[in-house]
């Protein structure tokens, strides 16, 4: 089986109090539930980067709402509940070149995965398909 | 009271306006002669050297600006070859373009002795020794101060700016008793002196400062001087004038502006003089200048000017306190910024959007400048590594154009006010108390 690439929504909400309060109200409003997230901060804005049930019809909701929002393509790389099962395609991607930009973990009912954003996600589905390590299709979420 | 000149210094009004009336027409005469953008401004209103036999006369001559000198740009205004020049400054202008200005043996040893009478005045002499923190090198500052200190035979330490640590040191070592430099900068060195311990008053001779370079309150100069027992004279001046030119006496009011080498109106909007001491446009021409001469030039700054006799015995007229800028010119750390280089840079980059607000502010009395900029919501990454590294480029191309640092920020497209018509860039939050 082939392995996956999952569009990731990156929501920006500028550094000031209540900014993102404002953000997760609106995705109250839309109905939008996040399977996970995370956050980061550039120093004048923060990006929350989160995985939802239907992200196209996720973006159309939040454009409209002027909610400034892109998508993004990420890897989620299926991890056992034991200690070092990353490392295998951690290790993959440090021995072929590809650059890992930020990941951030999920954990599911059924499965649990880590999600990445690489700097070449073509090669990096490639390489992972090649070692047989899954990834977790938008279904499996 | 000492003086460098007294007899010229302490002439009567009715003696220095009749000597200025008739430099102004040898000016005119001259400049009529051998200027072809002057003779032009004066035949575009139908006016001949002859015509001017009055002040009334003159003031019908139309004034120049600095967009005058950016259009001529670099010398077009020169009226004499470079073999007569023996020095050239060049200042900061708008839109990157900057202003060339060029001076014979005579026009150095006029400035020189311009910032002599002034230095004589505040009761400096050739035993003082002068720590110069005015940049040296194309800025007028840090050479003006340095001949006219000369000129009086004071002892000058050429450190030029920057380097508080050092500048603090020799402070101590050196038998300084006169510190030049911008009032930020001074404000900069007595916050050092406190945090390591070093006071002024004991470790240091120092006993008298010249501040300038850009704008400050009178309750700042007080503040300054309470706490730090260091008397501090205000001086004026623009590298189209020479450099630095006009300082205060003892009597610290206002800066004596030098009747026979400069003639200075205030000027109401509609180009009527106001009446003395009423604030206004300051438009000066220079009745000595030689290779680039200034007739009727409008700089900008809005101040009033006194011809009572000042308490010192000086009868040429008193400059008061610069109280803004007729144009959208702000004055950063003692350089000059127009928000049209700002938007000039913001223009070099397509991922930036048009929309941008400058804020001034000033902790500890030293200026800071912060830029905010949109980008455009195309170009917006979600690669926080590469949003940081874009706001360095952008800093570091803004710092090439400003020539002082600016904290750039940028912030998401719509987040900045929208103005309809007239966009208010600027927000200064300087607070001069």
């Amino acid at each position: 089986m082939a392995g996956n690439i999952i569009t990731q929504l990156s929501i920006f909400v500028n550094n000031e109090p209540g900014r993102l309060a404002q953000v997760v109200a609106v995705l109250k409003e839309c109905g939008i539930n996040m399977l996970a997230f995370n956050l980061a901060e550039s120093t004048e804005f923060g990006i929350l980067r989160t995985i939802v049930q239907d992200p196209e019809g996720s973006f159309e909701k939040l454009r409209n709402k002027g909610v400034i929002v892109k998508k993004t393509d990420v890897i989620g790389i299926m991890i056992e509940d034991t200690p070092g099962s990353l490392m295998g395609a951690v290790d993959l991607f440090a021995a072929e070149g590809v650059n890992i930009e930020y990941g951030y973990a999920y954990t599911g009912r059924q499965k649990s995965a880590f999600f990445i954003r690489v700097d070449d996600s073509e090669k990096a589905i490639a390489l992972l398909d090649r070692e047989g390590i899954q990834t977790i299709s938008p279904e499996e979420i | 009271m000492e003086f460098w000149e007294e007899e010229i210094e302490t002439m009567p009004r009715e003696q220095l306006e009749a000597m200025q009336l008739d430099l102004i027409r040898k000016k005119v005469a001259e400049m009529y002669e051998v200027s072809e953008f002057f003779r032009g401004r004066m035949q575009s209103v139908g006016l001949t050297p002859e015509d001017i036999q009055s002040f009334e006369d003159f003031r019908k001559i139309p004034f120049m600006t600095k967009s005058d000198l950016r259009d001529n740009y670099p010398d077009g205004l020169f009226v004499r070859p470079y073999d007569e020049l023996v020095r050239i400054h060049v200042s900061s202008g708008t839109t990157g373009r900057p202003t060339v200005v060029g001076y014979t043996r005579t026009d150095v040893d006029n400035w020189s002795n311009s910032l002599a009478r002034g230095m004589t005045s505040l009761g400096m002499s050739s035993k003082d020794f002068v720590q110069n923190s005015h940049g040296y090198g194309l800025f007028t500052g840090g050479l003006g101060i340095h001949y006219g200190s000369e000129l009086v035979g004071a002892t000058v330490l050429p450190i030029s700016t920057g380097n508080t640590s050092r500048q603090i040191q020799l402070l101590q070592d050196l038998p300084v008793s006169v510190l030049v430099g911008t009032p930020s900068y001074l404000f900069h060195i007595a916050d050092v002196c406190d945090q390591t311990g070093v006071s002024i008053q004991k470790d240091t001779k120092l006993r008298r400062a010249i501040a300038g370079g850009e704008p400050w309150s009178e309750s700042m100069r007080q503040k300054f001087q309470q706490r730090t027992g260091v008397k501090v004279f205000n001086c004026y001046g623009a590298s189209e004038f020479y450099g630095p030119m006009f300082l205060e006496c003892e009597a610290q009011d206002g800066l004596h502006v030098w009747a026979d080498l400069c003639y200075m109106e205030i000027l109401d909007d509609e180009g009527n003089p106001v009446p003395d001491g009423e604030r206004g446009q300051i438009v000066v021409t220079m009745l000595k200048k030689e290779a680039f001469p200034l007739i009727r030039y409008k700089i900008g700054d809005i101040s009033s000017l006194e011809w009572t006799r000042c308490s010192c015995g000086r009868t040429h007229p008193r400059l008061m306190r610069i109280s803004g800028r007729s144009d959208d010119m702000l004055v950063v750390r003692g350089v000059n910024v127009f928000p049209s280089q700002i938007e000039s840079v913001i223009g070099e980059f397509p991922e930036l959007s048009p929309f941008y607000r400058i804020t001034l502010t000033n902790p500890n009395y030293m200026d800071e400048m912060i830029v905010e900029v949109e980008f455009t919501e195309e170009s917006l990454k979600e690669d926080t590594a590469q949003v940081n590294q874009f706001t360095r480029k952008v800093s570091s191309r803004l710092k090439d154009i400003l020539n002082i640092k600016a904290d750039v920020r940028l912030v998401l497209p719509g987040t900045l006010e929208r103005f309809e018509g007239k966009a208010k860039h600027v927000v200064d939050n300087r607070n001069y108390d």
